[in-house]
């Protein structure tokens, strides 16, 4: 079977961002960029189901500009077989990255794609759960544990009063949490194959797709400041400040 | 305008987000519904039935709605969506996972974890962990917006909305739930609490996390965990506090042997006091902390504990 996995290159999680000071966004210039960690994680979960024997091939995409072909490259290095760019300089809302997705599922008919639960910068939660919908496909959102079991997929979802399970037919649509995996690092000759192998650049034009955004930022400020604290000596000092001056116990 | 607010339940039972979500709604302004989707959840209508504000309460008892999964729930939410021009879920991870198939469904936007209501069509939301506030306006007919709720005032209940059950029963053979495992806790719900004491990576490990049971009985607090802990395999995850975990905004957060990476400080610097205790005193969490103690937890803590 053949997996999709879908990557989004980020801003590096590391990194202490800074508004522009028009507060038009965030500021991206010289900014060390990365994979954003959540696909990391889907990558080396389709990638540890092609080592099993699970999967036969492992195609990796991503939509954004130029640059992001280095995500692809790092997805090749990590093990996944063939690249897809859809190129575009425009900020691709979840709607259009799902609506470009439908198409290339339409086309790759893979029988598992699997995205991270959100990306880092935008922090939205959406694009899988869109992806589903639009391919009329099952969910398994916020995976810890994906088991393929015959024309099924077994997935354990992180919930907020602990864990559940579901089953879905496949073909179904997976995004992942931080506990899925721990993703490997690309090792030297690793990255050097990966400089070979197939790499295919479309645009959102070859499908047909709007990628203009019906959401308006309109402005990005700081949060605001937390003033500076105090530093405490000790517990009775730090129990009298909570009680007379905080007045929170 | 019209409002659907997708009721959060725990259990079967209305999960107090609702009424911060009910509030959210009323920021926008116009007619609320509630949709109470579940199995066995007549209960939890009338409880959402005595929110304020509510105008009806609209009820899908239903097995095909237990254990809250995508597929059906979207389809549910589809068929009434054309009488509303707002559709409004906590962002818990149910009103996550099932908000974005309904606007993927009706091709419009979805408004991830608004903190604040500018107008009707124009809102807050944290971007990059919470590190910058976005103000984003939406062009679609159909608003569709999941609310942090920790960030809006919970409505009073003692209103008396009319409850009206919904006949749609959608068919779902994609999808089939399994088993679910949910941690067992007297405490309150993270979520919601008024005082929240959470461990790190300096806590050691599971067993001293025991440490800190005496000092959250004593104050009423739920026990939350940075991300480290977690991935350490100190405590379950259901107890994270961040950008991947809960997001939390008690009066009090104390922070015990957690060191403030980015992450955990998206899921708590809206606290309104921040205590942390840590023995490292260049630890970034002092930097945003309202009390700061530089010491090792293991003899703090049980010195608190005796001292509240």
């Amino acid at each position: 079977m053949k997996i999709l996995v879908a990557v989004k290159r980020v801003i590096d999680y590391n990194v202490k961002i800074r508004v522009k000071a028009d507060h038009s966004d965030v500021d991206l210039t010289n900014v060390k960029m990365a994979m954003n960690p959540f696909c990391e994680i889907a990558v080396e979960e389709a990638v540890r189901l092609k080592e099993k024997g699970a999967a036969t091939e492992v195609v990796a995409v991503t939509i954004g500009p130029k640059a992001a072909q280095e995500q692809l490259r790092t997805a090749l290095a990590l093990g996944a077989d063939r690249a897809l760019h859809i190129e575009t300089d425009e900020r691709a809302e979840s709607l259009a990255v799902a609506k470009l997705l439908a198409k290339v599922v339409d086309e790759e008919q893979p029988s598992l794609v699997i995205l991270g639960k959100q990306a880092i910068d935008t922090d939205n939660n959406q694009t899988g759960q869109m992806l589903a919908a639009l391919t009329h496909l099952p969910q398994g959102t916020f995976a810890s544990e994906v088991a393929l079991d015959g024309d099924q997929v077994q997935v354990t979802r992180e919930i907020d009063g602990g864990l559940q399970t579901v089953a879905l037919t496949l073909p179904a649509i997976v995004t992942t949490d931080l506990r899925l995996n721990e993703p490997r690092y690309a090792k030297l000759p690793d990255i050097m194959k990966a400089k070979k192998k197939p790499l295919e650049v479309k645009t959102p034009a070859d499908y047909g797709v709007e990628v203009a955004s019906r959401v308006s930022l309109l402005k990005v400020e700081s949060p605001a400041e937390r003033k500076g604290g105090v530093r405490v000596a000790s517990v009775d000092e730090l129990v009298d400040k909570l009680k007379n001056e905080a007045k929170v116990l | 305008m019209r409002i659907l607010v997708l009721a959060d339940l725990h259990e079967g039972q209305l999960a107090g987000a609702t009424a911060h979500v009910v509030a959210a709604a009323q920021a926008i302004g116009g007619d609320i519904d509630i949709l109470v989707a579940g199995e066995g959840v007549q209960a939890a209508a009338e409880a959402a039935a005595t929110l304020d504000g509510v105008s009806n309460v609209r009820v899908a008892d239903n097995a095909v709605y237990a254990h809250q999964l995508a597929e059906p729930l979207s389809a549910l939410l589809v068929e009434l969506a054309d009488d509303y021009t707002h559709v409004l879920a906590s962002a818990s991870t149910t009103g996550k996972n099932v908000l974005p198939r309904l606007a993927a469904l009706k091709e419009v936007s979805q408004l991830s974890d608004i903190i604040a209501v500018e107008s009707a069509d124009t809102f807050k939301r944290p971007i990059y962990a919470g590190n910058a506030i976005a103000t984003v306006k939406s062009d679609d007919a159909l608003k569709v917006i999941t609310v942090r709720a920790t960030a809006f005032d919970a409505v009073g209940g003692s209103a008396s909305a009319s409850v009206e059950a919904v006949d749609f029963t959608p068919d779902n053979a994609q999808s089939r739930f399994v088993d679910e495992s949910l941690a067992q806790s007297d405490r309150p719900e993270l979520g919601g609490a008024r005082v929240v004491i959470s461990g790190g990576r300096g806590m050691g490990n599971g067993d001293n996390f025991k440490l800190l049971d005496g000092i959250a009985d004593k104050l009423g607090a739920a026990i939350g965990a940075s991300r480290a802990a977690v991935d350490a395999g100190f405590v379950p995850n259901d107890m994270q506090v961040g950008q991947t975990g809960k997001i939390v905004a008690p009066e009090l957060y104390m922070a015990v042997g957690i060191s403030g990476a980015i992450q955990h400080l998206a899921g708590m610097k809206d606290s309104k006091v921040i205590v942390a205790i840590n023995k490292d005193e260049e630890a970034p969490i002092f930097q945003v902390a309202d009390y700061g103690l530089v010491g090792d937890l293991f003899e703090i803590l049980p010195e608190l504990e005796s001292k509240l």
